[in-house]
């Protein structure tokens, strides 16, 4: 497999603030693979340092095995779709789209044509002499797409380029961009900080805290298998039994990670499972096709989730004392 | 119960523009009739004419005072003088605050921005007249900026400047070459804030996307930021160039005796006793300010304030 990209012992500190912890990562050609984090955990900072925009205290940066660590932005070969677009306010959508091309001094009549063509694939068509003001929030998105996929980088990086739109269009824009992906074959390397985008469409993602990558993983490991508590907590919804409280209620010797999914409520008793604990309904949270159950017991804390259908009409009140049961299969033991 | 007050109060805030009035009448009465109105009675006075025997404004409505202006190569030479003054002084501003506008924009941290804003703030606390004679001391024969060069040894460079045709003259403080450092000197300020202003609202993306398209550093500074910043340097050359074009201080001060809009209103109106020239001659200045303001408004100069 081609290595697109290849970040060795990337340190980075702002005044007295580590963004970047020695950070290694290996990014294939081809990948869908994001950055993902809550904001402050270095996955913006890590994309400035691809893209050359901020220079690592120490360590290197390759793409495609060339260390371009040293190389100011305009001659690499990624291009970067701003958080904001980023779009000349002062250039209608063709002349944005068209910008690189004039720099590279392409002739008139190829520029035109490719224009055209990318401003198809974007489905913008129609709106080239628009200024970007005029545009709504998803075509100012398309615009910048359009704008950075015309260089044909090798490598393209996203910088929460959804995070502006309201929740339809940004599943609609979803679909798009990892369709514009598959179309054009080449590395996409996203920031996000919205676990269920990350999800759902990478190949691979990179989980940052504190200026460290905690697990890089496939979506389905990532979830299945977290290996430290602070990827379990962040990825879905879950509940974290400490070490201590393992051995005490459980005699089990790891701390782990029980999903809710896989908390089943009892309403008789129910000894097959391994794990059982008597609990206290402390929440109840209606979800739409499920209520999400928070119990407590004494220092446990457990989300479960419930199904009402007709099949399955018990109803669970606040106060209630329940049974919960869950599988030494479905648990995850993490580092505590 | 309610008292007639009381009824009055409720009767304005059910009726705001009549409030609204009430406020804006005193404002109005002085801009209309104190501001506007003594504005229009002298412009009206470019309409009469001088009595050229008695020597007496005749109230008579006629072209005859602006033709005169018009005609008379003195005065011709008098508005292209102040004209090509006031362009110069407004370009070596934009040229001289630039930098000064995009290094508080994008390098400073706050701390040093304050500095900055006081700093060219400063000058404009203290009399203009003082900073005036000032520059007259420093540009002067014996001032220092003569000491300083003969110092160098290079007192033959100043020579040679004074001795260019047009922008030279006996000494610094007695050429068009001084007028343009004092004039610059003293509006610089109205020239760097609102370039300030502008470059501070063209995000550091821009910059990074340009760079990020395969820009260099000047390709990005010709094809964005000043593009960008193009309101800014329109807003405050209104400002440099209005003001360069109506002041009658520095061009006696510093400068030759050669006559500028400002001076010759001055004297008309005054010495004179041509209140018709005077208005005529300050028709100039609004009619150039007009069409000024006309093409600054399409480059959005207005947005940048």
């Amino acid at each position: 497999m081609i290595k697109a990209l290849e970040l060795k012992n990337i340190n980075k500190k702002f005044n007295e603030t580590v963004a970047l912890d020695n950070i290694h990562l290996e990014i294939n050609d081809g990948e869908f693979f994001s950055l993902l984090g809550p904001s402050g955990s270095g996955k913006t900072t890590c994309l400035k340092v691809i893209g050359g925009f901020e220079q690592p205290d120490s360590g290197n940066v390759s793409l495609f095995n060339e260390n371009v660590t040293d190389i100011p932005p305009f001659k690499r070969n990624v291009n970067t779709v701003f958080q904001d677009y980023a779009l000349f306010p002062h250039m209608n959508v063709e002349e944005n789209v068209c910008y690189s091309l004039k720099i590279k001094k392409i002739p008139k009549i190829e520029q035109e044509s490719q224009v055209e063509e990318i401003l198809s694939t974007v489905k913008l068509k129609g709106y080239e002499k628009r200024k970007p003001s005029e545009l709504s929030g998803g075509q100012r998105q398309r615009v910048a797409l359009a704008r950075s996929l015309i260089n044909k980088p090798k490598i393209l990086l996203l910088d929460e380029p959804l995070g502006a739109l309201d929740l339809k269009l940004r599943e609609q824009m979803q679909i798009e961009l990892k369709n514009l992906q598959r179309q054009f074959q080449i590395t996409f390397i996203y920031v996000t900080h919205d676990q269920q985008e990350a999800l759902s469409m990478s190949d691979r993602i990179a989980i940052f805290n504190d200026g460290k990558i905690e697990q890089v993983d496939t979506p389905d490991n990532i979830y299945k298998n977290p290996k430290t508590a602070f990827v379990a907590d962040f990825i879905g919804t879950t509940s974290l039994v400490s070490k201590q409280l393992a051995a005490e209620l459980f005699n089990y010797n790891s701390a782990f990670s029980i999903r809710p999914e896989n908390i089943k409520i009892n309403n008789e008793q129910d000894s097959k499972s391994e794990f059982n604990a008597k609990v206290v309904v402390t929440d109840i949270q209606f979800q739409g096709s499920y209520y999400k159950i928070l119990c407590k017991a004494n220092d446990l804390t457990l989300t479960a989730l419930h199904y009402v259908d007709t099949q399955n009409t018990f109803k669970i009140n606040l106060g209630d004392n329940l049974e919960l049961s869950w599988d030494k299969i479905d648990i995850t033991n993490i580092n505590d | 119960m309610t008292s007639a007050l009381e009824n009055f109060s409720n009767y304005l805030y059910r009726n705001k523009h009549i409030l609204l009035l009430l406020f804006l009448l005193p404002p109005l009465l002085w801009l209309g009739i104190i501001y506007l109105g003594s504005l229009i009675v002298f412009l009206f006075h470019s309409l009469f004419y001088l009595d050229g025997f008695t020597g007496k404004v005749v109230y008579k409505i006629s072209l005859s005072t602006i033709i005169e202006l018009f005609s008379s190569p003195a005065n011709i030479d008098i508005l292209i003088r102040t004209v090509m003054l006031a362009s110069v002084v407004s370009l070596g501003a934009a040229i001289i605050g630039f930098p000064i506008a995009y290094y508080m924009a994008k390098y400073t941290t706050p701390k040093i921005k304050v500095f900055f804003y006081l700093a060219i703030m400063l000058p404009l606390w203290s009399s203009y007249l003082v900073r005036v004679y000032s520059w007259k001391l420093i540009l002067a024969k014996e001032g220092i900026i003569s000491w300083f060069l003969a110092k160098l040894h290079l007192t033959w460079l100043l020579e040679a400047i004074l001795a260019l045709p047009v922008i030279g003259g006996p000494s610094l403080s007695i050429s068009y070459l001084g007028m343009f450092l004092v004039f610059t000197y003293i509006w610089l300020p109205f020239m760097i804030l609102p370039i300030q202003a502008s470059l501070e609202r063209v995000p550091n993306s821009l910059i990074n996307a340009s760079y990020d398209l395969g820009a260099t550093k000047r390709q990005t500074f010709y094809k964005v930021i000043l593009p960008l910043a193009l309101p800014g340097i329109a807003a405050g050359s209104i400002f440099t160039f209005s003001l360069t074009l109506g002041d009658y201080i520095i061009p006696y001060i510093i400068g030759t005796s050669k006559f500028f809009i400002g001076q010759a209103v001055y004297t008309h109106q005054g010495t004179a006793g041509n209140i018709p020239l005077a208005a005529a001659f300050s028709l100039v200045p609004i009619a150039v300010m007009a069409v000024y303001i006309y093409f600054a408004k399409k480059l959005g100069a207005f947005n940048a304030l």
